[in-house]
């Protein structure tokens, strides 16, 4: 009897290997998706490395330079993107406000996914009442559009940046949930979650050894095109003055600040307004690059 | 066949009925799927459970390993009660009992390769060291047939026999003392049935498990069983040896079963049975097989017959005109083809 | 069918009834109730009325009846800039949203559907990828920023239209233009790659072998059966367009209700928000169950109801 080693079984490519394979998938992508990974990569680092690269601390004013206008619109290197009714540099607030934004889409996607997968879990090992409990959960959700649902809570809770990130979390949970549910439930009935639960394994054990690795593709696609409607949430409320709040800046902010010098001082806005765009068509697009890899039954 | 004092699994008069309703405002119908079953199976026998689709085999077995709750009746494994399943009772219980499934695919994870998947149950119950576990999960790799360097193969990389002996290995690697296989052949090619079935014959004699081998597939219920019984309809109508029952069937609903598997060579006369294939959701009165009955008489329409040793050679069967009690009659049709 | 519709009519007024308490239990968690909704310099008489009125003293499910008795009679407080009935506040506005989301969805639906259809029947030509384009377009530039190009555009560059207020039609245009353009490209999506799946099934190939021309097959196979998902798609972006209405009243200063929301929210005037939030998950409620309806009456599935025994 051949002995097996006693290392892990299944070790598998070490992380170097599957380093080295994701980067060779990324070149053979095709050139749009490749333009959306690389402007998208770029987001990430402005918002790691904001401190870093920012020319300006973003609050800080020079009521001399006021409104000047940006490079390509006939000002000087030192705003290269203008500055704002208060001298304030609007690269250096594009720059922060890149960081906010993309630091609360992610915290809210987290947390939607958290919540979302736990009561779609739930629901699926329990069924019955509590089901019906997580299903009517699911019903009240579709009833209202989430922008209302979040006025209403912000009207009543006032605001904050936990509160705030929390909130834009429960926008998509039930999408995770479903996914969640739906899998557990095709696992639990004829599939190796009975198996394993026939092993005598925990309900613990079940979900997360087997049933959560299993969803993870698609759950990871379901993020990723949930996550550029945060970012439009996000600066939706933020533009409405309801979002995030002065001294803190976002995109949405940004864009609500520059509206009324839209006519005098576009730059303000359009900067800002271009960035919201552009990267939620990039998100978008490797979404759907994802799902029509990964899972092509998602919507 | 070795009887011990203590049958390894007993079951008293068990009966499951699932309360099946049409939506939130509609009528509820009860099925009854499993109708006052009792059976043992003793160390080392093989009972072979054999019937058509709906008639209540797979309820009994998932009822005899405690996954699902009968709804009246007893099942004793060892001579204990058998706990409520999900219970740690019952969990610590499986590594004494074990089940292989029909489709071995949706039996395993498919992002996890096998040897992980086969050293699972091993890490449930806590049983040996690392690398004790890996020197079990390599043994009985061995033994049902397995090459090592399959253990870090994912299951849609195997064939299909090679995965239902992937199944049948995680089952037996704990070494229990009952495995319950649920049709564990059908979905495999009928090249690779054989092989499978071989390996659970040999399996069986040299372990000595009991087993209890549900299946739709006479021939290699026969092929493995000590015992047979035949079940329609939620409710055992024939017990015997396996060449009894293939030779000599007492029991209308198992002379049809038997006369329709083709004998190579020879023209047999096939009963082809008349009316609806049974549901167990429209149970007709008296015998349940009445309908569909070729001899059945006044009498079957209205009581039902008990499973006892007939007088003339003690062969169990419920059916009052195989007992004896009454002459064939004609309420169904006969029709030789 | 009936049996469709009595579960869906159930589900629904139990999402009201979620509605309602919700509302009811994130008004008692922000704060005494009173002071929340009159506001913190009413006169200490007033709140005391209004809370013997709304029986804030008493055990919380005694609240929680007279609270769904108050809103089913009509009352759900006053608003504090004006004290005026909540309701009537809020209603007064109702035409002004209207006149901006009736068209705006017929605009969805009018070039939303025939545009994805077309993509999808001339497949991988120009047409198709344009629609493509200014479909995810659609989708990725939130309704603000485009009502602020449009106004950048229209308004301040060409000064063709007004940017503000409601004093003539011509102020209801980039408003509409605006809504239109955003759901229309959600649809046109939508609708192309519901024709696309349709057109790949094998019914459709049968007909055409069978002789049928192709505009026939279009007509009679196609489409009706791309209408199914289509309709339940249009209950979903009956959210969106309440959404829209609320960014874009706002960015056009036209006095709807959507407006009148975010005011409301800033001033936390509460009666008005817990007014307007009610009334939107009843259209919402009401709108979706009038899809489901359309649906179970254009799904031959659903006509014939057996019920699988579970086993």
């Amino acid at each position: 009897m051949a002995d097996i080693p006693s290392s892990e079984l299944g070790a598998g490519l070490t992380i170097a290997a599957r380093a080295q394979a994701l980067l060779a998938q990324i070149g053979r992508l095709p050139v749009l998706m490749l333009i959306a990974v690389i402007w998208l990569g770029l987001m990430l680092a402005v918002a790691i490395l904001a401190d870093l690269i920012t020319p300006y601390p973003y609050t800080q004013m020079d009521l001399h330079n006021r409104l000047s206008r940006p490079v390509f619109m006939g000002g000087d290197w030192a705003h290269p993107l203008g500055t704002d009714e208060l001298g304030r540099d609007v690269l250096s607030r594009l720059i922060a406000s890149i960081r906010m934004s993309l630091l609360i889409a992610f915290g809210a996607t987290i947390i939607g996914a958290v919540i979302g997968v736990t009561l779609g879990f739930v629901a699926a090992h329990f069924r019955g009442f509590i089901e019906q409990i997580v299903l009517a959960l699911v019903d009240f959700s579709a009833a209202i559009p989430f922008l209302v649902l979040a006025l209403a809570v912000l009207a009543l809770f006032g605001n904050s940046i936990t509160l705030f990130v929390c909130l834009l979390g429960l926008h998509a949970w039930e999408r995770y949930a479903r996914i969640a549910r739906g899998l557990a439930i095709s696992g639990n009935a004829q599939g190796y979650s009975a198996a394993v639960h026939q092993l005598g394994a925990s309900p613990l054990r079940l979900y997360g050894r087997h049933i959560l690795p299993n969803i993870a593709s698609t759950l990871i696609v379901s993020m990723t095109l949930a996550f550029p409607e945060i970012i439009l949430l996000e600066s939706g409320l933020s533009f409405l003055g309801l979002g995030v709040q002065p001294p803190n800046t976002s995109l949405g902010n940004m864009v609500g600040f520059g509206r009324e010098y839209l006519s005098s001082a576009p730059w303000i806005m359009l900067a800002p307004a271009f960035v919201i765009t552009i990267t939620a068509l990039c998100i978008s697009l490797v979404g759907d690059g994802l799902r029509d890899k990964l899972d092509p039954t998602l919507t | 066949m070795t009887a011990s004092p203590t049958p390894l699994l007993s079951a008293q008069d068990l009966a499951r009925t699932y309360g099946v309703r049409r939506g939130i405002v509609g009528r509820a119908t009860n099925v009854r799927a499993v109708d006052g079953v009792t059976l043992t199976i003793s160390r080392g026998e093989t009972l072979g459970l054999v019937g058509e689709s709906g008639c209540g085999k797979s309820t009994t077995a998932r009822l005899l390993l405690g996954m699902d709750r009968a709804d009246e009746g007893q099942v004793r494994f060892d001579g204990a009660p058998m706990p409520r399943s999900g219970t740690p009772g019952w969990a610590a219980l499986r590594k004494r009992m074990q089940l292989v499934f029909q489709d071995p695919m949706s039996a395993l994870d498919r992002r996890l390769p096998i040897g992980l998947q086969i050293r699972e149950p091993l890490e449930i119950h806590h049983m040996g060291t690392r690398a004790e576990q890996n020197a079990r999960v390599a043994a009985v790799m061995a033994e049902v047939g397995l090459q090592p360097h399959h253990a870090d193969r994912h299951p849609h990389a195997l064939s299909g026999g090679q995965r239902q002996r992937a199944v049948i290995a995680r089952a037996l690697v704990t070494q229990p003392d009952l495995l319950v296989c649920d049709e564990p052949i059908s979905a495999l090619d009928v090249s690779i049935q054989a092989q499978v079935m071989n390996l659970l014959v040999e399996l069986q004699e040299r372990l000595g498990m009991g087993m209890l081998f549900v299946s739709h597939d006479l021939r290699a219920v026969r092929q493995i069983s000590h015992r047979v019984a035949v079940m329609y309809l939620g409710r055992i109508v024939e017990e015997g040896t396996p060449d009894d029952i293939l030779h000599a069937p007492a029991h209308p609903y198992s002379q049809a079963l038997v006369s329709a598997i083709p004998h190579p060579g020879k023209i047999a006369r096939r009963i082809v049975l008349q009316g609806d294939p049974p549901n167990p959701a429209d149970r007709p009165a008296g015998c349940a097989f009445h309908p569909r009955c070729p001899m059945a008489s006044m009498p079957c329409r209205t009581q039902t017959p008990q499973l006892k040793p007939r007088p003339s050679d003690g062969r169990r069967v419920a059916c009052h005109v195989a007992q004896g009690e009454i002459s064939p009659g004609h309420v169904g049709q006969l029709e030789l083809s | 069918m009936l049996h469709y519709l009595g579960t869906r009519l159930l589900r629904a007024t139990v999402s009201v009834v979620m509605v309602v308490t919700f509302v009811f239990i994130v008004l008692r968690m922000s704060g005494d109730p009173a002071i929340v909704i009159m506001g913190a310099d009413a006169p200490p008489e007033a709140v005391d009325a209004f809370r013997t009125a709304w029986g804030l003293d008493q055990p919380i499910w005694v609240q929680y009846i007279s609270f769904f008795k108050a809103i089913l009679g009509g009352d759900l407080g006053q608003s504090m800039r004006d004290g005026r009935d909540a309701v009537a506040v809020v209603l007064e506005r109702v035409p002004s949203t209207l006149a901006l989301t009736v068209p705006a969805f017929m605009l969805n639906v009018g070039i939303g559907i025939p545009a994805g259809v077309y993509a999808a029947l001339h497949r991988n030509t120009a047409v198709d990828r344009i629609v493509m384009v200014m479909a995810v377009t659609g989708f990725a530039m939130p309704s603000f920023i485009l009502a602020m190009l449009l106004v950048l555009v229209f308004s301040v560059n060409l000064g063709w239209l007004p940017s503000a207020g409601q004093d003539s039609w011509f102020n209801a245009i980039l408003p509409i233009a605006t809504m239109g353009f955003g759901g229309a490209a959600l649809l046109a999506r939508f609708t192309r790659s519901a024709m696309l799946e349709v057109l790949g099934q094998s019914y459709i190939r049968t007909a055409s072998a069978k002789g049928l021309s192709w505009s026939a097959v279009v007509w009679r196979h196609a489409l009706q059966n791309a209408a199914i998902p289509t309709v339940t798609i249009i209950g979903f972006m009956l959210g969106g367009l309440v959404a829209g209405a609320v960014v874009v009243e706002s960015v056009f200063s036209w006095p709807g209700v959507g407006r009148l929301l975010v005011v409301s929210v800033s001033n936390r005037d509460l009666a008005v928000v817990q007014t307007i939030v009610l009334m939107i998950a009843l259209t919402m409620v009401t709108a979706n169950l009038v899809v489901d309806i359309l649906y179970g009456l254009l799904d031959p599935k659903m006509q014939s109801q057996t019920r699988p025994a579970r086993a």
